[in-house]
């Protein structure tokens, strides 16, 4: 038995190195597949290492951490003297992003929560359809409903002298950020296997009961990595923000004072400085600062979703 | 109580009268007449997709969450029409608990398991800590899963052994004294010790409460139930006795199906 076996391997041995078509195709691909991946890779950490090395020598130089930091005056053209404070910029990201949150995660919630468990058929394909659509639509476009819309009513409503301010951006924030969220919220509920719906209904669970005591619960890993995103999007959002903040360097006591985001900042101010100079390193060293919180934020996210599928 | 069966028998548990099912267009169920008697166990045996399951669920009225069934006829449980206008849901999956084919633990702690109807049929009052306490022991205890979980009452239900797990899917459904204890293929998801150690705990269970078992497994049907139900294609063939079926059918269909002559 053992011997004809032996045989038969010699047999087949020959055609063991012979490498037919699709081997090289299956080469080929994984190759492509490999460069593909890790050039994503690459990238990123060429712009880390771009932004870096232009913020570098301010942060070697003239870079003075409880300045930068907690310092509210942002005042790089001084005349004077110059000062890097970003404490009114964090600020300004902070309030309008938190905001924005409020008013996004319970629409994001609500509508995935209503597309997921209550829709059917034709209504949640539309709705699915609509909120993709939403989520499509460029920040500019949003920036100037900001602008051209919120601004009057704000004014109108509120009878204060500006609108554009914490409370204009964040409302247009939270509306740009809820589809995303709600797409991804909506992919968490859906994750939840059926039998759990199934088994407490059959229990005698209400369809609410079901959704807040059983799918919830299940889904709230994916639920929370939806809100972290939604998070990154509003910290990382730039041209919505600078047209509906006011642009202006303040820390907000209410939601109608005018405030200026990191984000805006650069975009705003990048074009009119010398390449090298104090200010242009200083813009580059925040930079820095947005993309490690965002990676941080986009990692938390991740690990949280990743969790889900764990547990 | 219009368009009952018209028997206010208490001797039964479960009586349906020309009970027909469609889902969408498709006929499943056709005429189901049967008597299910209170307090003892009855087995459910057939062939694949002859319509055991779409049964069970009309009888907890888990079907109509699909949406697209129909039904007409009557199904009366405890001698009350389940099926009339002002019934409530709630209350009739209270009366009527169901054991499904997978074992599906709610991804909560056992202990929330155990608990989950008790908390729904009873929301209005709250339940002391040492009730509840009590309450999840007594159910452990019944299904003689206690011992072995005890320790870990907080951990997740969904990290027990499949055995384990349809055990707690029996345990839960206890401490909202059910009458009737729908089983769908319970045992079916287990291996053959996990099968016996379930089949005694069914056993026990005989006398408190009025079971139905659908199984594919004649043997257990033989040694675990003292009705028998055979169906074909939508219908019944044949209701008698356990031992009086395994021994002289009725009806050449039978013999066949338990001589193993189908599917
Ligand atoms: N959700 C559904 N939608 C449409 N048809 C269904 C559905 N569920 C069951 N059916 C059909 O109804 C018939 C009876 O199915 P049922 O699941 O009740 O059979 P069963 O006796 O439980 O079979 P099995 O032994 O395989 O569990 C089958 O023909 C099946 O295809
Ligand atoms: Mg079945």
């Amino acid at each position: 038995m053992s011997e004809k076996m032996a045989q038969t391997a010699a047999g087949a041995g020959s055609d063991f190195d012979r490498l037919t078509l699709d081997w090289y195709i299956d080469k080929l691909v994984q190759a492509l597949v490999f460069i593909g991946g890790i050039s994503a890779i690459v990238f990123i950490i060429g712009i880390f290492v771009f932004i870096s090395r232009e913020g570098f020598g301010f942060l070697l130089g003239e870079f003075n951490f409880k300045e930068f930091f907690f310092s509210p005056n942002w005042r790089p053209t001084s005349e004077t003297k110059e000062t890097f404070g970003i404490l009114a910029l964090v600020a300004g990201t902070a309030s309008v992003t938190g905001l924005a949150m409020l008013i996004a995660i319970p629409f994001s919630l609500g509508a995935a929560i209503f597309i997921a468990e209550f829709a059917s058929g034709k209504t949640r394909e539309f709705l699915k359809i609509t909120v993709e659509l939403l989520a499509a639509i460029p920040s500019v476009v949003w920036g100037f409903i900001g602008l051209a819309i919120m601004n009057p009513i704000i004014i109108e409503t509120f009878d204060v002298p500006v609108g554009l301010n914490v409370l204009n951006a964040g409302v247009i924030l939270g509306l740009m950020a809820a589809p995303i969220m709600t797409s991804i919220a909506e992919d968490a509920l859906n994750a939840v296997p059926d039998p759990y719906r199934e088994a407490a209904e059959a229990m005698g669970a209400t369809r609410w009961q079901v959704i807040y005591k059983v799918v919830l619960p299940a889904a709230k890993n994916g639920l929370l990595g939806a809100v972290l995103l939604g998070v990154g999007r509003g910290f990382g959002e730039t041209m919505a923000v600078l047209m509906a903040t006011g642009h202006s360097i303040n820390i907000p006591t209410s939601v109608f004072d005018s405030v200026r985001a990191l984000t805006a900042t650069i975009a705003a101010e990048l074009g009119e400085t010398a390449a090298g100079s104090p200010h242009y390193q200083a813009l580059f060293t925040i930079g820095i600062f947005l993309f490690v919180i965002t990676f941080i934020i986009n990692l938390a996210a991740d690990l949280v979703v990743r969790g889900v599928k764990k547990g | 109580m219009n368009n009952t069966t018209g028997s206010q028998d208490a001797g039964l548990a479960i009586h349906t009268e020309k009970l027909n099912l469609w889902y969408g267009t498709f006929q499943a169920l056709f005429d189901v007449d049967l008597k299910i008697k209170q307090g003892i166990i009855t087995s459910m045996i057939g062939p694949s997709g002859c319509g055991k399951s779409t049964f069970l669920r009309s009888v907890n009225r888990i079907n109509e969450r699909l949406g697209y069934v129909r039904i007409t006829g009557a199904i009366d449980v405890m001698g009350e029409n389940i099926y009339a206008p002002g019934v409530e849901l709630v209350q009739v999956r209270k009366q009527i608990g169901m054991v499904f084919q997978r074992p599906n633990p709610l991804p909560i702690s056992i202990r929330e398991n155990v608990l989950f109807g008790h908390r729904i049929h009873n929301a209005a009052t709250k339940t002391s800590k040492s009730e509840a306490d009590d309450i999840v022991e007594g159910a452990l205890k019944t299904v003689l899963l206690w011992d072995k979980v005890k320790d870990r009452l907080d951990t997740k239900a969904t990290g027990l052994s499949l055995e384990e797990q349809q055990k707690l899917c029996i345990a839960r459904l206890l401490p909202v004294k059910p009458g009737v204890l729908l089983m769908d293929e319970p045992c079916s998801a287990l291996d053959p010790k996990g099968t016996e150690a379930v089949e005694e705990l069914i056993w026990e269970l005989r006398g408190q409460y009025t079971i139905l078992i659908v199984t594919h497994n004649m043997a257990q049907a033989r040694r675990a139930s003292e009705e028998c139900i055979f169906m074909l294609m939508g219908k019944v063939v044949e209701h008698s006795d356990t031992g009086k079926m395994f021994v002289t059918p009725e009806n050449k269909e039978t013999s066949d199906y338990i001589e193993g002559r189908y599917g």
